[in-house]
């Protein structure tokens, strides 16, 4: 699971009001290389949550993305490495997801997060 | 120069995940006869519900890998048996999409909410008794409930949530289903829709809608609701109207 996949998930649970972002735990982590591509990255730009991107990126041990930023950025070459590596590249293969507002563990397992609910939660 | 979709031998398999079949098959041939226009679309987020066996969104991320390189494609399915299945035939091609495991798009509709430029949709579309509905096994992937309707009739909302100012859904449906009348139930939440493809096999007649948001469906839908609300009577609609729209608007 990419750190853009971990951008667009929140808790699902009844009663839960934000349920974003979901902390992560992690077993294993992966780096996989993908070709950069500038037009996707400045697309996702303004739907990314930066704040949870740059912790979510910390949590697999990556420290390289600026707290704050701006759309000027993007003319960045170093800054775009930067943002794709974090959102693409950087995948959670074991561990969970933890809903900030109840503790609930939704597990990630050979990369695929299970969001489904038991019933008491829907 | 014939295009690249998932190749048959490449998708893995499980005995709880359905297999690519003729639904499948007609749903990835609607894609390629619409390939120049999916280019043109240049979608960053597409997602498929229901993946099964990852044929389809494998073939969508194939047909567009080379225009439209580095879109992000997300792939959900209720069945754990099937996710892992998508993400093995994804691997098998070289594709990366992300899969989640999950109830159509639980999870995701928050952030992803008006986000998603091209939707895939092949729902459990069989006439069965309601009971049939919500396994999580391989009959997750056929058990419609009454007129097969009854996970259309839940997916058809999500999508609406899910889908971006130029989004597109493509459907699978049977006739049972009533497929008319279910561009008629879209139209009223602003979409145009056209039957793209219709095939008849031995055992059912599949239709492939596509829907897209449309402004003079939108200025009629918002039209109908009011009248709706002001007369409580039946809204002055034809629902045959979206035909002409439809083709006018042909995308």
């Amino acid at each position: 699971m990419r750190l853009l996949t971990h951008n667009m998930l929140s808790s699902n649970i009844k009663g839960v009001t934000s349920g974003f972002p979901l902390r992560i735990e992690v077993e294993k982590m992966v780096e996989k290389e993908v070709e950069l591509n500038a037009d996707f990255l400045r697309n996702m730009f303004a739907k990314v949550e930066w704040k949870a991107l740059v912790e979510a990126s910390k949590t697999l041990g990556y420290t390289e993305l600026p707290d704050n930023v701006e759309p000027s950025m993007l003319d960045s070459d170093e800054f775009l490495n930067r943002f794709h590596h974090a959102l693409l590249e950087l995948h959670l293969e074991e561990g969970a997801l933890v809903c900030p507002e109840t503790g609930r563990k939704f597990p990630v397992n050979k990369g695929i997060p299970n969001m489904l609910l038991h019933e008491d939660e829907v | 120069m014939r295009s690249n979709i998932a190749k048959i031998k490449l998708v893995s398999s499980h005995p709880e995940v359905y297999d690519p079949c003729d639904d499948s098959f007609a749903l990835v041939d609607a894609l390629l006869a619409d390939r120049a226009n999916l280019i043109d679309h240049r979608p960053s987020i597409c997602m498929e519900i229901g993946c099964g066996s990852g044929y389809v969104i494998t073939s969508l991320a194939l047909l567009l890998e080379k225009e439209c390189p580095g879109s992000y494609y997300v792939a959900t399915d209720v069945n754990p048996h099937a996710t892992t299945v998508t993400r093995e035939t994804l691997e098998a091609h070289g594709c990366s999409a992300e899969v989640v495991h999950t109830d159509i798009a639980s999870g995701l509709e928050k952030r992803l909410a008006r986000n998603v430029d091209v939707m895939l949709v092949n729902p459990p579309y069989v006439p069965t008794p309601d009971a049939e509905v919500g396994c999580r096994g391989i009959a997750s992937s056929w058990a419609g409930g009454e007129d097969g309707r009854r996970v259309i009739d839940r997916i058809l909302p999500v999508a609406d949530g899910l889908l971006s100012d130029k989004g597109w859904l493509y459907m699978v449906t049977l006739t049972a289903n009533n497929p008319v009348e279910l561009c008629v139930q879209m139209r009223k939440r602003g979409y145009a829709s056209r039957i793209v493809l219709q095939r008849s096999t031995e055992e059912e007649s599949l239709h492939i809608i596509k829907f897209w948001r449309d402004v003079d469906a939108l200025l009629e839908a918002n039209e109908c609701s009011e009248i709706e609300k002001t007369e409580n009577g039946l809204p002055h609609f034809s629902p045959f109207s979206f035909w002409n729209y439809g083709n006018r608007t042909a995308n």
